[in-house]
């Protein structure tokens, strides 16, 4: 296990997660040992059923592993009741989901917000950091529309909004570009891309390899084990080499 | 590429010597393909031999300036539209190695995928992460670097998306031989094809 250090944002310590008993339990993760520091912008690849969302979910507090550990910034989640971990999640940890779970009475700003105002936050003070969120994706303009006023691509911009409101250290996104066409996909990919540069934690679940290719990291999963890592060389000059141009 | 109508098709814009030929040539593709000026004097003389450009005097400075004769604007104007002729079919290393690694016993092949997989994200990594930085500086001449970078993007995520389709049908395929094996009584494992032996 590597050392906890304080720009660990995410840390799963050999983790594993078995569903179901004795003849017919599925192992969905094996001993699963990963870490995103502070900035880093991790996609984890792999075919159905490899465990990528299980993966996720784990991560965000969202299920417990059978085994191991899971910390975000160095707390174990295994030691937190459950207020203890929704106040986390609120607070830390920002999800974007493919079918966007977004809240069709509240407006772009006020599902923004919801999370902020659940945690106690003053309601001006939410909706200043919702509308600043709204801006950070590129529509400032949309803060009063309804989600039925609005593209799947413009309510997946709220759903992201809604992930990076606020201080969110840590963001998990499950296949968030799955309804988008290229070009919207493209932004969802900007936006997480630019959280991560601003020093956010990433980790996207993703089986299209353009969007996977946007993080620092590529995770491969395999039967519930990673099998495979890939770093980009970040190095322009061997492009065209590779390239054969 | 063709630095015989490239050069053309610059000549067509105005007369110009050998080094100018050059320095315009790479400032307009970004760099992208470097020429090197031997190329350029010998294509010189291959279209002034073939009619297409002519010496048109020098620049007072001793540089042989060539302008384009209405041969080689003809031959410009067919250039650009004619469609880029695809090799066929086009050699590819990788499917011919695919392509043997599934007929010969003993070959893991779902390893030969998962390796040529990351090599590919990482290659994709690399152009997005060119682009990203391309995109955001916005100097002239990036527009070709651009284009450039886009077309590896497209044809790297093309060769993941095959291999996906290769890996499934090896699935497909290893599943279909079990379940023949099983059905004619034979029980034991011998698919070559199942990489988790590996650990």
């Amino acid at each position: 296990m590597s050392v906890r250090g304080p720009q660990q944002v995410l840390e799963l310590a050999k983790v594993s997660r078995t569903f179901g008993e004795g003849a017919t339990a599925v192992a969905a993760l094996r001993d699963v040992d990963l870490t995103i520091g502070a900035g880093e912008f991790v996609a984890v690849m792999g075919p159905s059923g490899s465990g990528k969302s299980s993966l996720l979910a784990l991560a965000g507090g969202l299920d417990r592993p059978t085994s191991g550990g899971v910390f975000v910034e160095s707390t174990p989640l295994a030691g937190l009741g459950l207020n203890e971990l929704a106040r986390l999640r609120r607070r830390a940890v920002g999800y974007v989901f493919q079918d966007f779970n977004l809240v069709p009475t509240l407006t772009a700003a006020e599902n923004v917000a919801l999370p902020l105002e659940l945690d106690g936050t003053a309601t001006k003070k939410a909706r200043r950091q919702a509308a600043d969120a709204l801006r950070q994706v590129g529509i400032p303009e949309l803060a009063d529309r309804f989600m039925d006023q609005m593209s799947g691509g413009q309510q997946q911009r709220v759903a992201i909004a809604r992930a990076v409101v606020g201080q969110r250290r840590l963001i998990l996104a499950d296949e968030p570009t799955g309804a988008l066409d290229s070009t919207t996909g493209q932004g969802v990919m900007e936006v997480l891309r630019s959280r991560a540069d601003a020093g956010a934690a990433v980790m996207l679940v993703t089986h299209e390899a353009r969007h996977a290719a946007w993080a620092d990291r590529v995770v491969f999963l395999r039967d519930g084990r990673i099998v495979d890592q890939a770093t980009a060389m970040h190095d322009p000059t061997m492009l065209l080499a590779q390239a054969g141009l | 590429m063709s630095i015989r109508h490239s050069l053309l098709a610059l000549l067509q814009d105005r007369p110009r010597y050998g080094y100018q030929l050059r320095v315009e040539f790479e400032n307009r593709t970004g760099s992208t393909w470097p020429l090197n000026i031997g190329q350029v004097y010998t294509t010189l003389d291959r279209l002034e031999r073939d009619g297409l450009v002519a010496k048109d005097g020098d620049d007072g400075e001793g540089h042989v300036v060539y302008s384009i004769t209405a041969e080689g604007a003809a031959e410009v104007r067919s250039w650009f539209a004619a469609p880029v002729e695809r090799t066929n079919p086009p050699r590819n290393e990788l499917a011919i190695k695919l392509a043997l690694a599934v007929t010969l016993p003993g070959v893991d092949v779902q390893a030969i995928i998962q390796a040529q997989r990351v090599a590919s994200i990482r290659a994709l990594q690399d152009y997005t992460k060119a682009r990203r930085d391309t995109a955001s500086s916005q100097r002239s001449g990036d527009t070709a670097w651009l284009l450039v970078l886009d077309s590896l993007i497209f044809q790297t995520e093309a060769e993941v998306r095959w291999l996906d389709l290769c890996e499934a049908r090896m699935v497909q395929l290893a599943a279909a031989t079990a379940a023949r094996k099983t059905s004619n009584g034979v029980t034991e494992d011998a698919a070559p094809l199942n990489a988790d032996s590996r650990r």
